[in-house]
């Protein structure tokens, strides 16, 4: 089973980023779970998500504590949430910034890679300039930097998840996969 | 067909593919999605029902039951002190003998506020006279739905269905939804002997002296009784078309378990995954989840348990002043039967999360214990 946690602030579509990444991973015949840090979710605080993938029905109904993988929302998260906490070794960071990878240290432990998915849905008009939803472009880095679900299961988990253009966060979650080198 | 759902969508499809005909609402807080998504349903033309915004939770049962007692199946949902307001007409629906199903969202009772899971609510429901089912996935939920009217319409009984805030409620997972044809062959049309009729008058609730009124409870006994084999035939139908069988227990481990840990909801699925971890550190346990409390299913529990040397019940519940409310039940249905000594847990009070390593340790302190005790309380900070 893989477990993953996202990082987001309210607003920013953190829920429904481990929604999109479940959907894929549906759409490529896994079972998932998807569910947010059981909470109030309030416009610009911190916020959790998690996803679970599984070959057979998941039966664990508690909340992650030790993440395979963490997605990163929003890079300022970083000063003010133990993004790591729990992170299995050899986990990965995929974090939201327009830096390199090697800007950010974690040790030796983690494998670290960035996307610039501000930038991404910017140009695809996906929410405001200061208030971009960049979670379809991080499920599409995610795709790319696991390998566990493919491009095609994504945008089908887009179809499946997102209620409204659906075109433009297609678009931008393929970006976002063909940005990561 | 496989969908992912939120768990509180699974028991809106769960009403829609029971074909109900009214839903009974209060829309605003303590609601939850369920109906909300059901309004939708209903307004987009996928379900001929009358959906019925009503001023109180109160009255929402009190709708049901006008309608049910029409020959309509009728449907509500609710959670925490919602369901508290409803108490009074939950009485009525039972000793009206009418099928409705509802659903309950568990959540802890206010105050504080909160909106997090404890099975408190629907417990306090316990001597309503309603079946109670506690579902522990979203394919659970649905198919509890269905089943629920198969089995209520039978022995006319109204049936409680109640899952964990969040940990169902706001999940996400994978539910496979049955052919509508399939519900359709397997949950006939409602159609009572006896209903509200203009052109057949009768009377419905009258004064009943106690000349009569102990029969009612007899009678109600007894369906109760019967409800137990009808859970577990109605479970067999169910299963030829859709390969998932329902009981009122769902023993996982437990014929050759030296300890068995006894537990209901989602703590029950967690469980299942803390068995095979301790199993593979050489220690005999197993989970007996129980999905069905009213009727209790006091036999299949004594058959489940006889080889074990010890029982430990975990409460996502308290009636304070005495125990757990699950422990409590399972020492009465001991007694007289076995000397299987019971100890007794809380976890997962106000929607506390309870861990995989949570349920190990509990395991291991009664493996370990040798006085058994009444309740435990797991986690508390004091």
């Amino acid at each position: 089973m893989i477990e993953i946690r996202m990082h987001g602030r309210g607003g920013q579509g953190a829920v429904k980023a481990s929604i999109v990444l479940a959907e894929a991973a549906f759409q490529g015949g896994k079972y998932i779970q998807a569910f947010p840090r059981f909470g109030v979710e309030r416009r610009g605080a911190p916020v959790e998500a998690f996803t679970r993938i599984d070959d057979k029905p998941v039966q664990i109904r508690s909340q992650i504590y030790y993440p395979d993988g963490v997605i990163v929302l929003d890079p300022t998260l970083i000063e003010v949430v133990d993004v790591t906490k729990g992170l299995k070794k050899d986990g990965w960071i995929l974090i939201n910034s327009d830096k390199k990878p090697e800007t950010y240290d974690f040790g030796e432990n983690y494998k670290v890679y960035t996307v610039d998915a501000t930038k991404i849905a910017v140009e695809n008009h996906l929410g405001s300039r200061a208030a971009p939803i960049v979670n379809t472009a991080i499920v599409g880095a995610f795709a790319k930097i696991t390998g566990l679900v493919e491009m095609d299961d994504v945008e089908k988990g887009i179809d499946s998840a997102i209620p409204r253009m659906k075109e433009e966060n297609k678009k931008a979650a393929r970006q976002a996969y063909n940005s990561i080198t | 067909m496989k969908k992912t759902m939120m768990g509180n969508y699974a028991a809106s499809w769960g009403a829609q593919l029971s074909r109900v005909q009214v839903i009974a609402a209060y829309p605003i807080t303590p609601q939850t999605l369920i109906v909300e998504k059901l309004s939708e349903i209903v307004a987009n033309g996928e379900l001929d029902a009358e959906f019925i915004k009503v001023e109180s939770e109160h009255s929402a049962m009190s709708a049901c039951i006008g309608a049910s007692a029409t020959g309509a199946r009728a449907y509500t949902a609710t959670s925490a002190q919602g369901l508290a307001l409803m108490h009074e007409m939950l009485h009525w629906a039972a000793l009206a003998r009418l099928p409705i199903v509802l659903t309950n969202v568990n959540r802890a009772m206010a105050p504080g506020w909160s909106i997090w899971a404890d099975q408190n609510d629907s417990l306090s429901q316990r001597d309503t006279g309603l079946m109670h089912i506690f579902a522990s996935s979203s394919q659970d939920i649905l198919d509890s739905t269905i089943l629920g009217y198969k089995v209520s319409e039978q022995v006319l009984l109204p049936t409680l269905i109640s899952f964990d805030a969040f940990f169902l409620s706001h999940t996400v997972e994978v539910v496979d939804m049955p052919l509508i044809e399939d519900v359709d062959k397997f949950l006939p049309p409602y159609n009572p002997e006896y209903k509200l009729d203009v052109n057949d008058p009768r009377s419905f609730g009258a004064l009943t002296s106690e000349e009569h009124y102990y029969e009612f409870r007899y009678k109600m006994q007894k369906a109760m009784e019967d409800a137990i084999g009808l859970i577990k035939k109605e479970g067999r139908e169910y299963e030829k078309l859709t390969s998932r069988y329902y009981d009122l227990i769902h023993p996982y481990r437990c014929e050759d378990a030296d300890l068995i840990l006894v537990t209901s909801g989602t703590i029950a699925e967690t469980t299942n995954v803390a068995v095979d971890e301790l199993r593979e550190e050489g220690k005999k346990v197993g989970n007996l989840r129980i999905r069905v409390i009213r009727p209790y299913p006091k036999q299949d529990i004594l058959k489940a348990i006889k080889n074990c040397s010890k029982i430990a019940v975990i409460d996502r519940n308290i009636s304070c002043g005495y125990h757990g409310i699950f422990a409590q039940e399972l020492k009465s249905a001991l007694y007289n039967e076995t000397d299987i000594p019971v100890w007794g847990y809380l976890a997962g009070i106000g929607g506390r999360d309870v861990k995989i390593e949570n349920i190990k340790e509990i395991s291991d302190e009664t493996l370990k214990s040798k006085e058994p005790e009444d309740m435990i309380m797991k986690g508390v900070k004091v």
